[in-house]
């Protein structure tokens, strides 16, 4: 069943100028430069989409349509993923701007299943807060949520991954509930979470011990998620490219589970940046847990080429590639991510989920190594650093492997990097250089140029680097 | 008198024919036949024996093989109304196929292969017997040197991907004579070159290197140098790119890979902007290929027949692919043709023969009929043709030409919908399903997408003004759905045969069949094994039944 929730305060920092919408002081602030909430507008346009493809599927679908049904029935394998008809078009949801509103404003029927903490929600926008968001979406799995949206940014998105968790559903380490409504960003242990750098979730402890069943067959059992993009920060994969892809997607869902399969789901990262570091200009995006998100396979009728390997076959080609190229004697610095974990994984050998590994000969020599037992591995014998692309921005260096610093970079070779990523995460950069940040201009000099990224076995692709610390600053 | 004309309407009212056709194993209908072939007469049986026994015993079936029994008429039938239920090259504004070059392909060509003296050859003939149509052969190769610059051309090839195959085994095959095969193991392409280049050097044992394009969506130069090395065994690219730029540096690609003494292999697949305006070796290239199939107007045919042709320097002749047709003078002064086995530093045979004919005799009657200025007056269309288009395509609100902002391109563009998709939630793929409802092909692109929502249009030089303005018509019409009625573009498409298809099960080996046999097996659990039993039974009963 289709449910929503909505953060109220949702992207007010955005147009006021604030980098986000984090913690109540932000909140007021933009409140005080005239910011207007947007999030339950989002919200609606989304649902008119479904809206639209409810009554239209309800509606007698035409003679064409059931015809072909009727015709496809007897030759399985050409099933038709129709829309059922005679479903309610309701919509679990949170009281009032939490989601209640826009599901009426846009001619669903709400049912409400979460009231916020504060009396006066309707009116108060602004006086919801993180947990309720967490709450709201505790609340809407255990009325039978099969695929919650959710409007708002990548605090939000955190909130619900939160809520999914607490419900048994996905994976996060620790919802923002420290503040008010959309990730209070100021007390969450930032130290112990992964940094992103694939594209792809790591094995959470859910998907490794949940047999889920996605991907059309029978039996399927989790809930997924789908983001409304109505944030200032929208780092995480989990949201639709707008309102009425969201709106379409969710439509598509519905229609698909009410048919013979359901739309595949990939688990997705959860990524957040700290917004009072970025007030300071400094971007570090954090991973905060994962969740099952639905995807449309395309219906292309001109199958010119294959169609392209999914994400995770994809990491996993770029591992092997990675594992191939490997050469004996030689100590590989294994860094922290998604990637990275593949490739120790293609060696067979155990990776620190956050740290840096040192693997020689196929066997790790170091494990969980900090830069001083890093300088210490590099003084014994040839090494290189491994490393991936971390999240959008294109990060090889400076962003959650800091164990790799300039002092290590200084004491490896001539050739100190072996980059590793799918070839999409190059592409989904949009021609935006990679970025090596180490805190040493000329270091990053020296890594400024191409990289040889290894995208498969036996494939690399030659990709512009740059350090933007090592650019000759303006006078 | 003048009769009143009707004008065209601004967008199509199409509708595809739908017959309900089942699958042609479907219609069998046990002793029913289309030939009743006469029976023996028993003194040519005497004569002759029994000629099955003759045949090697793994040539012999055990069992009959399964085909559908139907009378002519019934296969006729069926056949044109699967016709019908399709979108031919003959039928539609072809140009949404982008970097296929879906010219037209002259009715008379086709006529010229259907006469006797074509269609009875085989091509183990006696060449003496064969003299016209090696001649024809030899004359196309000495064709395609010219347009190509080239020194030598092999036909043998019969399609655009093995003739990239037959590239890449050269330029093995030539570091290897040279004692630098072990040395030079990586092959250098483009994003945007075509992916059979990559695929190709991939499957000969390179380390393949792919360059992404600069900020302006040029091939990046300072890349390239990047990745030379005494490695390099070459550079393999595709120009015009598959955006339709073509590459302003490509001599100083070419000098480059050279400087390092790597080859250069240019995937001419796509010359249809370029005739006669520039060639591969003014370039420097060592090494290209043509696809007949597309430039030289010979039909692509539902993926065959193609034709390759690989054009090569002096230095790389000796390797060419083959058999060959050579021409001989005798003492005499009398010229003779012949088919040559591949020499001793060939790459040897790619695929059986010298080349596949009635695609040679089309081309070359294509050429022969347009001569050299006619190649130069069908690029310089096919490019104004192509630039029109783009102007027309561009000014629909949520189409962009990303990339060489404001310049022009050569054949073909690759466009996007981002603006359009990020507007309303419409891919390019739910358009190009929605623009077949007007009776219209449509293209993405390759994978990856690098150009996000991606489609790709070539109009060639065949289509007429008018032609490409109902196609745009027809795009703008769509985008406008898009906006403003999406469900329709959602859910199409709406006038065609079948409705929605599903490809997960196609991406799935578990579920896809692609054969009769598979489907059965697959959907139904039926082993061949036990179907062939039950053929063999019933067999045995029809033979005992007619002995009655
Ligand atoms: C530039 C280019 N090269 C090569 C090919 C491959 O040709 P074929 O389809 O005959 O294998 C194509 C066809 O799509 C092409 O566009």
């Amino acid at each position: 069943m289709l449910a929503l929730v909505v953060n109220p305060v949702a992207g007010v920092g955005g147009p006021a100028g604030l980098a986000g919408s984090d913690g109540a002081a932000v909140q007021v602030e933009a409140a005080e430069r005239g910011a207007r909430p947007q999030a339950g507008e989002r919200a609606r346009v989304a649902l008119e989409v479904v809206a639209a493809h409810l009554r239209r599927s309800s509606s007698a679908d035409g003679v064409d349509a059931s015809r072909d049904r009727a015709r496809v029935a007897g030759r399985p394998g050409t099933a038709l993923r129709a829309a059922s008809t005679g479903r309610l078009p309701v919509v679990l949801t949170a009281a009032g701007a939490m989601g209640e509103d826009a599901v009426r404003a846009a001619g669903l029927e709400p049912r409400v299943v979460y009231r916020p903490s504060v009396a006066d929600h309707a009116t108060s926008a602004a006086a919801t807060t993180a947990a309720d968001t967490t709450a709201a979406v505790r609340a809407l799995v255990d009325a039978g949520a099969t695929l919650v949206l959710f409007a708002g940014g990548d605090g939000t998105a955190r909130d619900v991954a939160a809520g999914l968790s607490e419900a048994g559903r996905g994976t996060a380490t620790g919802s923002s509930a420290d503040g008010r409504n959309g990730s209070g960003g100021t007390s969450v242990p930032h130290a112990d979470v992964v940094v992103d750098d694939s594209g792809m979730s790591p094995r959470s402890s859910y998907r490794a011990s949940v047999p889920t069943a996605w991907g059309g067959r029978p039996g399927a059992v989790a809930v997924a998620a789908l983001g409304i993009p109505a944030g200032v920060k929208m780092y995480s994969p989990v949201f639709a490219v707008s309102p009425r892809a969201a709106g379409a997607l969710a439509a598509a869902w519905s229609a698909a589970s009410g048919s013979d399969g359901a739309l595949p789901v990939q688990e997705r990262e959860v990524l957040d940046i700290d917004e009072a570091a970025m007030r300071r200009a400094r971007v570090e995006p954090r991973l905060y847990g994962t969740m099952p998100v639905p995807y449309r396979a395309g219906r292309t009728q001109s199958r010119k080429a294959a169609t392209p390997v999914t994400e995770q076959a994809a990491v996993a080609g770029a591992a092997r590639g990675a594992a191939m190229a490997m050469r004996p004697g030689i100590r590989y610095l294994l860094g922290p991510g998604g990637t990275m974990a593949e490739l120790a994984r293609e060696l067979g050998v155990a990776k620190t989920p956050l740290g840096v590994d040192v693997v020689l000969d196929g066997r790790v020599v170091r494990a969980g190594a900090s830069e001083h037992e890093l300088v210490d591995e590099i003084s014994r014998g040839p090494a290189k650093a491994v490393v991936s692309v971390i999240g959008g921005q294109g990060f090889l260096l400076g962003r959650g492997n800091q164990q790799l610093s300039a002092r290590v970079l200084r004491l490896l070779d001539d050739d100190p990097l072996m980059v590793v990523a799918p070839e999409q995460k190059l592409i989904d950069l949009g021609g935006r250089p990679l970025l090596v940040d180490t805190g040493d201009p000329l270091v990053d000099a020296r890594l400024a140029g191409f990289a040889r990224v290894i995208t498969g076995p036996s494939t690399t692709s030659l990709y512009p680097v740059h350090a933007p610390d090592a650019e000759p600053s303006e006078p | 008198m003048t009769l009143p004309i009707a004008p065209k309407p601004a967008l199509r009212r199409f509708h595809q024919a739908s017959w309900d056709e089942p699958v042609i194993f479907e219609l069998s209908t046990p002793g029913e036949r289309g030939v009743l072939v006469t029976p023996i007469e028993p003194g040519v049986r005497d004569a002759v024996g029994d000629v099955v026994s003759d045949l090697p015993a793994g040539l012999r079936r055990d069992v009959p093989p399964a085909l559908p029994e139907m009378g002519q008429q019934r296969v006729l039938k069926h056949y044109l109304r699967l016709s019908q239920e399709n979108l031919g090259a003959d039928l539609n504004v072809d140009i949404g196929q982008g970097t296929c070059t879906m010219k037209y392909s002259p009715k008379i060509n086709d006529q010229l292969i259907g006469v006797p003296q074509l269609t009875a050859m085989h091509p183990l003939q006696d060449p003496a017997d064969a003299q016209g149509v090696l001649e024809i052969t030899w004359n196309l190769e000495r064709m395609l040197a010219e347009i190509s610059g080239m020194d030598e051309v092999s036909l043998h090839t019969q399609g655009g991907s093995a003739a990239i195959w037959a590239n890449v085994a050269m330029i093995r095959a030539y570091h290897e004579a040279n004692g630098e095969g072990e040395q030079r193991r990586e092959v250098i392409t483009t994003i945007f070159s075509h992916p059979s280049n990559a695929a190709a050097a991939k499957a000969a044992g390179y380390d393949v290197i792919t360059i992404f394009p600069d900020a302006e969506g040029y091939p990046d130069l300072a890349a390239l140098k990047a990745a030379l090395s005494p490695r390099t065994a070459a550079i393999m690219v595709t120009n015009p790119e598959d955006t339709g730029i073509y590459n302003p540096a490509i001599r100083e690609w070419v000098d480059a890979a050279h400087r390092v003494g790597a080859l250069a292999s240019y995937d001419q697949a796509n010359a249809n902007g370029i005739l006669g305006i520039t060639r591969a070796r003014d370039a420097g290239f060592d090494v290209c290929h043509f696809n007949l199939h597309k430039t030289f107007s010979t039909p692509h045919a539902c993926g065959g027949p193609g034709a390759g042709a690989n054009a090569v320097s002096a230095a790389l002749a000796p390797f060419l692919p083959g058999p060959r047709v050579v021409r001989e003078v005798d003492a005499s002064g009398e010229v003779r043709f012949d088919v040559r086995e591949a020499g001793p530093q060939s790459i040897g045979a790619v695929a059986p023969f010298h080349g596949v004919v009635p695609n040679i005799v089309r081309a070359y009657s294509w050429i022969m009929a347009l001569g050299a200025e006619g190649l130069l007056a069908a690029a310089e269309i096919a490019v104004l043709n192509n630039n029109y288009l783009l102007k027309k395509v561009t000014d629909i609100p949520g189409a962009s030409a990303p990339y060489a902002e404001g310049r022009r391109r050569i054949e073909q563009v690759r466009y996007s919908w981002q603006e359009l998709f990020e507007e309303t939630g419409i891919s390019s793929e739910e358009i190009g399903v929605r623009l077949s409802d007007f009776g219209m092909h449509y293209w993405t692109s390759h994978h990856p997408y690098v150009v996000p929502q991606p489609f790709t249009l070539e109009p060639t030089e065949s289509y007429s003004m008018a032609e490409i303005d109902e196609y745009v018509a027809a795009l703008a019409e769509v985008a406008r759905e898009a906006r403003e009625t999406p469900e329709v573009v959602r859910t199409a498409p709406h006038n065609q045969t079948v409705h929605h298809t599903h490809h997960d099960d196609l991406d799935d080996p578990e579920r896809w069949a692609i054969t009769w046999r598979a489907y059965r097996r697959k959907y139904f659990g039926e082993s061949p094994a036990r179907r062939a039993a039950q053929r063999l039974e019933s067999t045995a009963a029809t033979a005992s039944e007619s002995a009655a």
